[in-house]
């Protein structure tokens, strides 16, 4: 039922995968003979490769170093790039990457380029949690007494908060994105969705011109170069764009009051 | 004793889902600092696969005729009353609280026309009384929880510690909790850490099974751990076998029951043999066998009940094509209803090709949540030591728990906690839907008080943390490391992940859906022999310098292996019938004999479990069979 072969398919394909031992050493390529399976995923590739340990030279080598946990693409963990695209590991089956013929074959694994290897396709995301921190990306509640329910809304309202509160922090906009790169500031396409997110809660709101000011600063909105790649490559079909647009639009107000708040 | 130090508290939290951050929240928020522990990124743990909702006695039901009352017998009725009362009667009551808070926090709550939160059917239960989310609801509870606690961190009241996994409980020569031992997943250090109370919130063991609902780290390593270190098992025997979930190669992903709470319908062809595509096959010659023997509650009986339906549908020969596999059927649903669904759908699409809104869905039932887990203790409520209400405002004994009393969620070792899916509290033989997120939240938010008032003295027993010999905790990483360096030395020729495999097959064949004497025993004899082959593994990497996973792996498997051995002696041990426990060759549920918890305690000399029970007493419901036939 999941995914059948294809009649022709061959038994066995490879898999190159990009390897680093540490987060100084350099990277390295390794190659790895697998056979097919029905309703395979790269996760179920990566279990055979740690189960066997050999290359395809047939020498005994170390499993391969991955972050994964849910398998259903909603932690999103197992995020790498795969055949060149970056996306989730689990929901990315080996049917469908080798049905294209320009794969040849070959599934290529790397880690994400734009953070640090932690070993093999492990990388540190550390950084989008920080900018969620820096973001106050929260509602500042008065605590966890109990204090009745939050705001009505409306479900037109509700829908939209949904779409962006399905990111799961995978990092792919990031990945894709032109302007954001290991080494500078930009905040990139999901901390500014998450702010707009908060920004569009009645309490949230009250952090609104902090969260802007951020958004203001270094590495905020202006960064953007339009390039739109994030909403192409964004797994949960987030509108990222137009979460842009709305920030850039919400600076413009907060640039011209800051202007007269000067005064 | 009282605490003799003024050394400020700190408490340690294992675990960042639903149960340890609430937590974390309850306990900063009431002035300890909390160091919090997991595996992930906290935004990343296993709550975020939970989808259908949470359940909640609200406005709609109640002018219904439901009630936090009738919440509280329905749970105790699905879980076959081997849940103790009065910590189900205090859960359910605090529900409509723990809703109103989410919704402060901005979870994005589903809506009606007119702005409140919209509600869902949900199994076990005749009335609405499920919130959500669309059908992300878990991810959704979460990340309005991470949020709070990022808030917290910020202000410098929680520290996290992600990626790192913990290893062993810290505990004293009075024997209470005093730390943790834990180790960097990345660099590989091993290193303890004083606190004076810790909360385990590390969720189930469905690794055990090899393929399961549950993520990866769902190993149930922390809880065999505590287990080893000398705290109890509670019930864990009691597996929950979800009926509807996708079968796959690596895990077998969740389906939805709010598939069926919103209408879906399970069915099998009527004709053996059927070979024409679902859609094609006519209403005359398909069988909705749920709602044909449950015309009451039709799809939405009990998980464990649906799953044994399924089941005997597939050994009967009505499967798909023979094949273990049922349709569920979303298909007659309205594109309004559907889209409340989106992010299943989406999912099922994603892996099958096949779109659910166009074809009915393929399913199967799967290991998918552990009602057992680390024995808790509590406080009852009495109207004796009830200082705040007026005297005829005051609850019945039994009515609940003590707000605030030390040892509710805490297990036999003093200042060792457990909470959450971890623990076996609350949900008895069987869970119903939508009742998990509950007592997560639940726990961490009201026991989590208990925590910030033992830490603080109420009940301390020993020396705080601070205070206690270095030895005590350098003695304990010595105890870690020398494990780690067994398996490096061990150089067997035994593959850890060949090994788990087999246990997970093993388990998943012997102790799920329908169990007997003769099939447990045999699971016994594997799993002897799995014990044997564990102590010849070999670990294809043995450097500890970098980021090691499979001398992790390596080391959790032997943990299953207990855990595994505490789940098969319990199911050899209940010779009944109760909830999810389904022996064939005892059909029908014994109160006489075994109306009560059972209790497995790690026996160090043999490394087995040794199995006792604890009666449950019945302060607010009596007992009456479990029928959902009729009603």
């Amino acid at each position: 039922m999941l995914s059948e072969l294809p009649p022709a398919a061959a038994a066995t394909f490879t898999v190159k995968v990009q390897r680093q031992d540490s987060r100084d050493s350099a990277a390295y390529f390794e190659a790895f003979t697998v056979a097919r399976a029905p309703a395979q995923n790269i996760i179920s590739v990566l279990l055979a490769i740690a189960e066997k340990s050999t290359n395809s030279e047939g020498k005994k080598t170390t499993p391969v170093v991955w972050d994964c946990n849910c398998l259903e693409e909603v932690c999103g963990s197992c995020t790498m790039v795969i055949n060149g695209r970056v996306r989730q590991s689990c929901s990315a089956m080996v049917a469908d990457i080798l049905k294209d013929p320009e794969a040849q074959n070959t599934i290529t694994l790397q880690p994400m380029s734009k953070f640090p290897v932690v070993r093999d396709l492990w990388v540190d995301r550390s950084r989008m949690f920080e900018n969620l921190k820096r973001l106050q990306a929260w509602v500042p509640i008065d605590g966890i007494h109990n204090l009745g329910a939050g705001p009505k809304e409306t479900p037109d309202h509700q829908t939209e908060r949904y779409d962006i509160s399905r990111c799961m922090t995978c990092g792919c906009c990031l990945e894709a994105c032109p302007q954001f790169t290991k080494d500078n500031a930009f905040v990139g396409a999901q901390a500014i969705a998450q702010a707009m997110y908060f920004n569009s809660h009645p309490t949230g709101a009250t952090l609104k011109a902090d969260r802007l000011d951020v958004l203001m600063a270094e590495g905020g909105v202006s960064d953007c170069g339009n390039a739109q790649n994030c909403v192409k490559v964004c797994p949960k079909e987030i509108p990222l764009t137009e979460a842009i647009a709305k920030a850039g639009r919400q600076l413009t107000v907060h640039a011209v009051k800051k202007m007269f708040e000067m005064k | 004793m009282a605490k003799s130090s003024s050394t400020a508290a700190r408490v340690i939290v294992v675990g960042g889902g639903l149960a340890g951050l609430s937590a974390a929240l309850r306990i900063s928020e009431a002035g300890t600092q909390v160091d919090l522990f997991s595996m992930v990124p906290v935004k990343r743990s296993h709550s975020v696969c939970a989808q259908g909702g949470i359940n909640a006695c609200n406005e709609v039901a109640r002018q219904q005729g439901y009630s936090e009352w009738q919440h509280m017998d329905e749970t105790l009725l699905g879980g076959d009353f081997l849940s103790h009362q009065p910590p189900v009667y205090e859960m359910t009551h605090w529900a409509p609280k723990i809703i109103d808070l989410l919704d402060r926090m901005g979870v994005p709550f589903n809506r009606t026309k007119e702005g409140f939160r919209d509600l869902r059917m949900f199994g076990g239960s005749l009335f609405k009384r499920t919130h959500f989310a669309g059908a992300s609801t878990g991810q959704q509870l979460l990340y309005g929880l991470d949020e709070q606690v990022r808030k917290q961190e910020a202000a410098g009241k929680v520290t996290k510690y992600e990626f790192w996994e913990f290893l062993w409980p810290v505990i004293d020569s009075d024997g209470a909790c005093k730390g943790i031992v834990a180790q960097d997943m990345r660099t590989m250090e091993i290193k303890a850490f004083r606190g004076d109370a810790v909360v385990i919130a590390t969720g189930g063991c469905g690794m055990v099974y090899g393929k399961s609902t549950m993520s990866t780290i769902c190993t149930g390593g922390a809880a065999a751990r505590c287990y080893q270190a000398g705290a109890l098992l509670g019930n864990p025997e009691m597996i929950q076998v979800h009926p509807t979930a996708m079968p796959g190669e690596d895990k077998c992903r969740l389906m939805s029951e709010s598939a069926r709470g919103e209408g879906g319908r399970v069915w099998v062809p009527r004709n053996k043999g059927e070979t024409r595509h679902p859609n094609e096959i006519p209403e005359a010659e398909r069988n909705y066998f749920l709602e044909e023997k449950y015309p009451k509650y039709k799809n939405l009986v009990p998980r464990d009940i649906a799953t044994r339906e399924i089941f005997f549908k597939w050994q009967e020969g009505y499967g798909i094509g023979g094949q273990p596999m049922v349709y569920l059927d979303i298909t007659h649903l309205p594109a309004e209803t559907k889209n409340k669904l989106h992010s299943i759908l989406e999912i099922y699409q994603k892996f099958t090709g096949d779109d659910p809104r166009q074809v009915p869905m393929k399913i199967f039932p799967a290991v998918h949540y552990s009602m057992g887990g680390l024995y808790t203790t509590y406080t009852p409520y009495s109207p004796e030591t009830d200082k705040i209400s007026r005297p005829e405002a005051r609850r019945k004994a039994n009515e609940g728990m003590e707000f605030g009393a030390p040892n509710n969620g805490m297990t036999n070792i003093p200042g060792l906690y457990s909470f959450g899916e971890a623990s076996y509290a609350y949900h008895g033989a069987t869970r119903l839907g939508a009742n998990a997120l509950l007592s997560c939240i639940f726990d961490g938010l009201f026991c989590g008080m208990s925590v910030a008032n033992y830490a603080k003295g109420a009940g301390f027993v020993g020396k705080p943390a601070a205070e206690q010999p270095q030895a005590l905790y350098d003695g304990l990483v010595a105890q870690e490391k020398a494990k780690v360096q067994k398996l490096i030395d061990n150089k067997g020729t035994e593959n850890p992940y060949t090994l788990h495999a087999e246990l997970g097959r093993e388990m998943t064949l012997a102790a799920t859906v329908i169990k007997t004497e003769a099939r447990l025993l045999e699971a016994r004899a594997r799993l002897a022999e799995f014990r044997a082959r564990y102590a010849k593994i070999g670990v294809a990497d043995t450097n500890l310098g970098h980021t090691n996973q499979t001398v992790a792996f390596t080391r959790v498997l032997g943990d299953m292996l207990i855990y595994a051995d505490a789940i098969v002696e319990a199911s050899i041990a209940r010779k009944e019938s109760r909830g999810s426990h389904y022996r064939d060759d005892f059909q029908d549920r014994d109160d006489v004999n075994f109306h009560a918890t059972t209790q497995a305690s790690f026996d160090a000399a043999s490394g087995r479990a040794k199995i006792k029970y604890e009666p449950i007493t019945l302060p607010l419901v009596g007992l009456r069979p479990r029928v959902y036939t009729n009603d």
